[in-house]
């Protein structure tokens, strides 16, 4: 018996419906069986110490960070591979952007690798290589951002963000929501008090005036704060690799 | 289903009076919310809404008040076509010049950045650019041929008179904001998906419209078979709805600000992302131009296409196929190995029915290859389809996860991307629009034959330009990386892989720039074409025959 003819196809050029049907089923298939696992099997995030939430200023730093298209030129992922390793660092796990809606992993890189430059540089170097990054890397090609240094932040819709977070899954407590526009502030003060900023997400957050000016709050404070955090929460001294739980 | 025929007593037809519903509704809406918010990114576009839906309101009730929707059952609908096509020459010619810019700022930075300027920064030009390309170009051409393609192979008329310049406008409205909002700042940064959620959630409305009006034109049909180009239309009409909309799930900040944030997050997010980014290529790039394909090659050659049977194995296999690739970006990454392993196993299946769609298109011209000699245009069309098997070759090659680890993030998949969209894409897209003008304005040829010609050997020495030099640049750049010294260390730092390419950006400069000249060229034909007179016979021709192996 022939499962197929040739003549057999024809049904499906006449009935539009039936055609609409079969495409739909067909190209639903790859993406459910791709997809559709990562949520459910236990191994797809490893568990590591360290992760937290972004602080409101690093989220406003992430939110500018994405407005300018840097993920267009810098990745946030360190392969499994050798030279990519002992360029940026210890290879980036999958534990490592789960708070990130969405990921900045990026497809390019005309610029290094950035999931790992938190600390890497003074936040003096970041504002001058922001402002003009020929001043400091002769070689680059990276737009300049002075503005970003001349723009005030705009952090009126902080709790909104944070409560945003909140529903898509990010463990924000109300707490946070709550505290979002103290927190934002006193994260950029090297003279406020700190305590309940730390009690919510840690003791190695840092606070500083990262853009320089510590008269007001500018979008390249944010920024920089973001940056300087990038790939420095996991605490790789109780990460081992070898783990069969981390093999995957 | 037969809205266009039903009208009210004085003679308004019931589908115009919905729209101009709309429009008022949609301006009032947009005017209270832009008022209400306190977020100049969305009241931004809050303004371009509610003057779009005024504006459009305006012109609906003029056309409406002398009669310009009138149903016209016996008449194909050509008037949308007409602007989709000056539509795409117009985005065309954007993307590429913003192409050319971005070229030259990666080229020379220190003359074509501007620190007053900061939304000329690469950052915010790029999604312009990649926008611009996709889906304002090509999605205009899409639209507008497949209006015109499932009009003729069906014998009918286009379902609903309103609604498919609803689809034209409301797409076109979409490219605006979208890279309007991308200049100021509006993007979720996953790219080709950078709109935020006010112009997904209108991008949707859109689509969603233009499937009902394909699929309500092929239900219309006088006849029996649906023929092959439109099964290529349809499944990019239903999986681009399908992808846009798992792929931008979002949470706004609040109702009033442009901001919302994904619902998926890290390695879903990248894996969800790909699929959709992947499948944008395979299916908006890839499957709707081979409806293109399947249309205007065996009409301009003369000739049936090559094999039925092909047709319905490469169709169903490449659809299939194509959904599991979108892995292979995320090789030696945080995504599980098995789902890496999977995707690449499926990108190297992937080449045999990307070949039988050339196969079958290269094989139409049995028995007319002299016309490569006499016609431009169908040179242009058969190149089309050679970059197409030169980069679904190259495309598998570069899934293996070795190759990958080399190519991934250099500019080899610049290159690479390139390939497709300036030979397939670009050539297949101003091949058909070359053969639609003057069809569609009904003359008599081309105004110049010879601006063809220097149209096609300016774009082919650009991609040939713009490829060499991102191969040669992405495979140095990719060796740079991880070449050591006989000492163990590091041979290059990051910022002397960026000086090594200055010479390769230089010529992909120089490349793009061509590529660019031609379209213009093309733009100054089109426009002269237009203006040329009529051919005599001013009356709709019959319903046109279909090319000979729809009913095979």
């Amino acid at each position: 018996m022939a499962l197929f003819s040739w003549a057999s196809h024809g049904k499906l050029e006449r009935h539009s419906l039936l055609l609409l049907i079969g495409i739909i089923i067909v190209v639903a298939i790859g993406g459910l069986v791709e997809v559709v696992p990562l949520f459910y099997l236990q191994n797809t995030i490893e568990p590591v110490t360290g992760m937290r939430p972004y602080t409101p200023l690093e989220l406003e730093g992430r939110d500018i960070y994405i407005r300018e298209g840097c993920y267009l030129c810098h990745s946030q992922m360190i392969r499994s591979l050798k030279d990519d390793v002992e360029r940026y660092g210890h290879y980036s796990l999958a534990a490592e952007s789960m708070y990130d809606h969405p990921f900045q992993w990026g497809s390019e890189r005309q610029g290094p690798d950035l999931a790992r430059v938190g600390g890497k540089y003074s936040d003096g170097w970041h504002r001058d290589h922001l402002i003009d990054p020929r001043s400091v890397v002769p070689e680059s090609v990276m737009p300049p951002y002075r503005f970003l240094a001349e723009t005030d932040l705009d952090y009126r819709d902080i709790e909104d963000k944070l409560r945003a977070m909140q529903t898509v899954g990010v463990p924000y407590t109300n707490d946070m929501i709550a505290h979002a526009e103290d927190d934002l502030r006193a994260q950029d003060d090297p003279y406020a008090s700190v305590k309940g900023l730390k009690s919510r997400y840690g003791s190695k957050v840092v606070n500083r005036n990262f853009g320089g000016d510590p008269d007001r709050i500018t979008e390249m404070d944010a920024l920089i704060a973001y940056l300087q955090m990038l790939g420095t929460l996991v605490d790789f001294s109780t990460y081992h690799p070898q783990d069969p739980n981390n093999q995957r | 289903m037969a809205v266009q025929s039903t009208t009210t007593d004085d003679g308004w037809p019931i589908e115009g009076s919905i729209y101009l519903l709309v429009c008022v509704f949609g301006a009032l809406l947009w005017a209270v919310a832009t008022a209400a918010s306190r977020d100049p990114l969305f009241q931004f576009q809050g303004y371009i809404f509610t003057a779009a839906f005024v504006v459009g309101g305006f012109a609906l009730l003029m056309g409406l008040s002398d009669g310009r929707f009138k149903p016209k059952p016996d008449q194909y609908m050509d008037g949308v076509i007409k602007a989709g096509v000056i539509a795409t020459l117009f985005w065309g010619a954007v993307g590429m010049l913003v192409g050319v810019v971005l070229a030259a700022q990666l080229s020379f930075p220190r003359i074509f950045y501007f620190p007053d300027f900061g939304f000329l920064n690469f950052g915010r030009l790029r999604p312009l650019h990649t926008s611009a390309v996709i889906f304002a170009f090509g999605g205009n051409a899409l639209i507008a041929t497949s209006f015109y393609v499932v009009q003729r192979t069906c014998r009918a008329r286009l379902f609903g008179e309103v609604t498919p310049w609803f689809v034209f406008w409301g797409y076109n409205l979409f490219i605006v904001l979208a890279g309007s909002g991308y200049l100021i700042g509006i993007t979720q940064s996953q790219e080709y998906a950078e709109p935020e959620w006010v112009c997904d959630l209108w991008l949707a409305i859109v689509w969603v419209t233009y499937l009902v009006v394909f699929l309500g034109t092929l239900w219309k049909r006088k006849e029996p078979h649906i023929y092959v180009a439109n099964w290529f239309y349809l499944s990019f009409i239903v999986t681009i709805a399908i992808l846009h909309v798992v792929n931008n799930l979002a949470v706004p900040v609040n109702f009033l600000n442009h901001r919302s944030y994904s619902v998926w997050s890290g390695v879903e997010s990248a894996l969800v992302q790909w699929w959709y980014g992947h499948n944008a290529v395979g299916f908006f790039l890839t499957a709707g131009f081979l409806g293109m394909m399947y249309y205007f090659m065996p009409k301009r050659a003369e000739r049936p296409i090559y094999s039925y049977r092909l047709s319905i194995i490469h169709f169903w296999a490449l659809i299939f196929i194509y959904i599991w690739a979108g892995p292979h970006h995320l090789h030696y990454t945080a995504l599980p190995q098995w789902t890496q392993t999977l995707g690449m196993t499926f990108s190297i299946m992937l080449w045999m029915p990307s070949w039988g769609g050339m196969i079958n298109g290269l094989m139409t011209l049995s028995g007319a290859w002299d016309k490569l000699r006499t016609d431009p245009v169908i040179r242009m069309l058969v190149v089309s389809l050679a970059f197409y098997g030169m980069s679904t070759f190259e495309g598998p090659v570069m899934s293996i996860r070795v190759v990958n680890a080399l190519s991934h993030y250099t500019d080899w998949t610049i290159g690479h991307v390139h390939s497709g969209a300036l030979g397939w894409v670009g050539f297949m897209t101003l091949g058909s629009i070359y053969c639609i003008v003057p069809w569609l304005w009904r003359k008599e040829r081309l105004y110049s034959n010879t601006l063809v010609e220097w149209h096609f050997w300016i774009a082919t020495t650009g991609i040939l330009l713009y490829i060499t030099a991102m191969w040669v640049a992405g495979i140095m750049e990719g060796l740079m990386w991880r070449e050591y010294t006989p000492q163990g260390f590091l041979a290059y730092s990051f910022a002397e892989t960026v000086s090594a390419r200055h010479v390769e950006n230089v010529v992909r400069l120089v490349g793009g720039g061509m590529y660019l000249s031609g379209v213009l060229i093309m733009i100054y034909n089109v426009w002269r074409t237009i203006r040329s007179p009529q051919l005599a016979i001013a009356a709709q021709p019959a319903p046109a025959a279909l090319p000979a192996a729809a009913t095979a």
